[in-house]
């Protein structure tokens, strides 16, 4: 299974998974076939997230990008625990940037979930 | 040996009903006779965005069998990173003949999309599309919803201030879109409606057809054809990201490199420039930019643009020809960048002149703030 399968199939499950680089400890997100930071392609691993984080940038979207999409809703880049940034939507409020946030899962059609997140306070 | 471009010139723009072939080979055919060349003596094509196979298409279409051509796909920043492509194959002998082209009829053909283009084979496409970003715009409301915050919501005025002096520009650009539409105020921009919080529609530059094209050939060549020549005196370019998520500062961009490599280049520095064309795809995109290549420091810029600094006869013209925001955004605008640079250090842009102009820069930028190439420009001394 590629690692973003791998990904995929754990999110499926409501777990978060953060690919790991056992030769450095790099994080990264999303999860590929070569470690960006020391080049290695043979030790990586996956770390489980926490489900926290702090909202790197968010905007709301006011026009639909296309079929499925029903605007108003907000979208953010999430800085997690574990250091790699994703991108994901913020429900419950609109955050502020910098704003500390946590995990939620968004069922999807197909019987999957992506990852949301929540503002904390 | 040191490299000019003799011709420069644009397609109809706007709405034409033209294809996007037939609006680059009008920019092409019309460069080509600005620049006393005719077209049996391009020997070298750069272009992107046209075709599977865009520089064959296009020689195609030419009747050309150019022995250079390049088809680096950058967005908008292509056409910059052309031109040292292009001054590298000159001088080296591989060919003689230059032109830099686009076309688009992405206004008539009703082709640009809100989700933007993401390849469905693309890490983007799994882990950033289903969360319904507008690809790119909302990449950049999410860089200036971060300088808002990191650099106070008063900034807001500034990012208002890109459009309403591009608009300044455009109504002394007969060529632009916006050339009768009226000044814009900076309570326009902010009472335009929301696209991608906090960018409203006046934030984000034109959808029109358009195409620009130039020419380059030999410094010595071109001091024996009509135009006074506009010399590439450095260039310089830094590819950083993709998609949405990853670029880790939204608020420090690859023109920091490309800047610096093409001020390292030219053996110039920022206040040695007297004209300044950056796109602006987006206003935030203007504000980085400057920061970026050091006519500011970082966070400096919505002060910098304050005062009416960049509109006509403010003391530092930037995008003279009412920009992508107001004159013409063909999908790709680098072109038109260069384009203009060119005809300011010419002296050919009547009520937009800037006077005394003798050296130029072009700043491209591609994708999600993806790529970066500036070009310095200066007249033949």
């Amino acid at each position: 299974m590629s690692p973003v399968d791998e990904w995929f199939a754990a999110a499926r499950k409501r777990r978060l998974l953060v690919q790991t680089c056992a030769a450095c400890g790099h994080r990264q997100h999303h999860p590929r076939t070569v470690c960006t930071s020391c080049g290695r392609t043979d030790r990586l691993g996956w770390t489980e997230a926490a489900g926290t984080g702090i909202v790197d940038s968010f905007t709301t979207v006011h026009r639909s990008p296309g079929p499925g999409f029903d605007p108003p809703y907000v979208i953010a880049r999430v800085r997690l625990a574990e250091g790699p940034l994703l991108l994901t939507r913020i429900v419950g409020a609109e955050p502020r940037c910098d704003q500390p946030v946590r995990l939620d899962w968004w069922a999807q059609p197909d019987g999957g979930a992506l990852p949301v997140f929540v503002p904390e306070d | 040996m040191t490299v000019a471009v003799v011709g420069a010139a644009e397609s109809d723009l706007g709405v034409t009903g033209l294809s996007s072939l037939a609006l680059q080979t009008q920019a092409v055919t019309r460069a080509l006779t600005d620049s006393g060349l005719r077209l049996s003596d391009v020997d070298g094509l750069a272009t992107t965005g046209l075709a599977r196979f865009s520089t064959a298409q296009l020689a195609a279409e030419l009747g050309l069998r150019p022995a250079w051509t390049d088809s680096t796909a950058g967005g908008g920043a292509s056409f910059e990173m052309y031109v040292p492509r292009a001054a590298q194959a000159i001088e080296a002998g591989q060919c003689s003949t230059v032109v830099i082209s686009f076309g688009s009829d992405q206004r008539s053909a009703g082709s640009r999309s809100l989700a933007g283009v993401v390849e469905p084979w693309t890490p983007e496409a799994r882990f950033e599309a289903p969360y319904g970003p507008l690809t790119p715009i909302s990449y950049y409301a999410m860089t200036a919803q971060r300088y808002l915050h990191c650099y106070g919501e008063d900034t807001r005025a500034g990012m208002a201030e890109v459009a309403v002096a591009a608009r300044g520009w455009a109504l002394l650009n007969p060529a632009a879109y916006r050339h009768d539409a009226g000044p814009l105020t900076a309570q326009d921009v902010l009472a335009a409606p929301l696209v991608s919080s906090p960018l409203t529609t006046a934030d984000c530059c034109l959808v029109t057809d358009g195409g620009g094209a130039v020419v380059l050939t030999g410094l010595d060549r071109a001091r024996d054809l009509p135009n006074p020549p506009v010399v590439v005196l450095g260039y310089g370019e830094a590819t950083t990201h993709v998609g949405m998520a990853g670029a880790d500062d939204l608020l420090r961009s690859g023109a920091v490199e490309s800047g610096r490599r093409a001020f390292a280049r030219a053996g110039l520095t920022p206040s040695d420039v007297d004209v300044v064309e950056l796109y602006d795809s987006f206003t935030i995109t203007v504000l980085l930019s400057l920061e970026a290549l050091g006519f500011c420091a970082p966070g400096e810029a919505a002060g910098f643009v304050a005062d009416g600094r960049t509109r006509p006869g403010g003391i530092f013209p930037l995008d003279t020809n009412g920009g992508g925001l107001s004159y013409c955004h063909p999908g790709m605008y680098g072109v038109l960048l260069l384009v203009e640079a060119t005809r300011q250090l010419r002296g050919e842009c009547a009520d937009r002149q800037v006077r005394g102009a003798e050296v130029a820069l072009a700043h491209g930028t591609g994708g999600t703030m993806s790529t970066h190439a500036t070009v310095l420009l200066g007249v033949d001394r």
